[in-house]
């Protein structure tokens, strides 16, 4: 009942035309469940307003963790589903797969939640959700003008954050992305520094 | 894939950037001159020091995270042990000894080597109260904080007040695992 056969029934996205990783969406949490960061690139479909969005995507990885680790047939404790876990403690699952997308997901020990929606097709991202980490190190937590636990809202921290995917062959992207950006911040010559930028890296 | 092993303390200190140690020393001396001359109480200075380093330890966690590869650490032996190798060395480039358990393994006393802010500093009779590292005992609090265990740090032996080394004292109080923020009915 379940396998309705291949690609002729369930639709498959569209295979990437470039090389280099399509992210289709990605987020930023912290431990309190604020969404730090939401940036889409390619989402057709928004079924949720972005606030229950967020909800559910923390909800659905919370439950998750909490899952995995208390089935982890590999840990010798016993403790009961829905205790609160510690971050980084016990076992931590790192993605799922569907058939029109593949999310990935990485937790620090000081809760810093990061996950990244892409293509089914994409291989194991966990040296790049460590890259997004590092850049958040570098331009956001190292900011002194941004208050740790609030939604970020530089706009020159976008930058970095989208050179992974925005460089060379992903160019469309990255001028969606210019777009994005224009809409936070007026400042013209703000834009054109960013487009510099991402255009000659 | 394998897992990135953790990197020892030396290593990640010799590839972070680097500044000049007199001026991150006399840097600190001014903040605390500063602090003094603002306050004029030595409490509200040494309370003001452990805000201070409580703001830092908050952001310098995810960047011990990040440069370190370090996993969850087990226990809190582990914890101690890792601030001890790799954080001091990492950020202040000098190591720490852990020493002095109790017998729950809650607290314990990190001995610093050596301690780059006191560099040619004597503490005058008018602020003889005065905690000149105590910005240190708010990173540990505050760093550890991020990482769920609430800490009470104090500076156990201090070489500025007549003691022979630097001591700082790391009590484990309670460990707060991570809850479910939102509320069920929505």
């Amino acid at each position: 009942m379940q396998f309705f056969g291949g690609s002729e029934i369930s639709p498959s996205p569209p295979v990437p035309t470039a090389s280099g990783n399509n992210a289709h969406m990605m987020y930023i949490f912290n431990r309190n469940g604020v969404c730090l960061l939401y940036r889409e690139w390619n989402r057709p479909l928004r079924t949720l307003d972005s606030n229950q969005d967020h909800k559910l995507m923390f909800g659905l990885l919370f439950s998750l963790k909490s899952l995995t680790a208390k089935m982890d047939p590999s840990s010798t404790e016993k403790g009961n589903l829905g205790v609160p876990q510690l971050p980084g403690q016990g076992c931590s699952f790192h993605s799922f797969r569907t058939n029109t997308y593949k999310l990935s997901f990485m937790e620090s020990p000081s809760g810093i939640k990061i996950i990244l929606v892409t293509h089914p097709k994409a291989s194991d991202l966990r040296e790049s959700l460590k890259y997004i980490y590092n850049l958040y190190v570098e331009y956001v937590v190292k900011n002194p003008l941004y208050t740790p636990g609030t939604p970020i809202r530089s706009v020159e921290n976008l930058i970095d954050f989208n050179f992974h995917y925005t460089i060379g062959p992903e160019a469309s992207y990255s001028t969606q992305l210019l777009t994005n950006m224009c809409e936070v911040s007026d400042d013209l010559a703000q834009v054109s520094l960013l487009q510099h930028l991402v255009y000659n890296g | 894939m394998a897992p990135a092993v953790p990197r020892s303390g030396d290593a990640i200190f010799a590839n972070v950037e680097r500044v000049n140690a007199e001026l991150f020393t006399l840097t600190y001396g001014a903040i605390v001159r500063q602090l003094l001359t603002d306050l004029e109480e030595v409490e509200e200075v040494n309370k003001q020091l452990d805000q201070m380093g409580y703001n830092i330890g908050i952001r310098l966690i995810d960047e011990f995270l990040a440069k370190s590869n370090v996993t969850r650490c087990v226990d809190f032996r582990e914890t101690a042990e890792v601030i001890a190798k790799v954080g001091f060395k990492m950020f202040l480039g000098v190591t720490a000894s852990v020493t002095n358990w109790d017998t729950e393994g809650t607290c314990c006393s990190l001995i610093l080597d050596d301690n780059p802010l006191v560099d040619f500093v004597e503490l005058p009779d008018t602020c003889q109260g005065l905690y000149y590292c105590n910005i240190l005992s708010g990173v540990v609090r505050g760093a550890l904080e991020m990482v769920s265990m609430k800490t009470k740090v104090t500076w156990v032996r201090d070489m500025l007040r007549g003691d022979d080394a630097f001591e700082l004292q790391v009590k484990l109080l309670k460990q707060v695992p991570e809850e479910y923020p939102y509320k069920d009915d929505e």
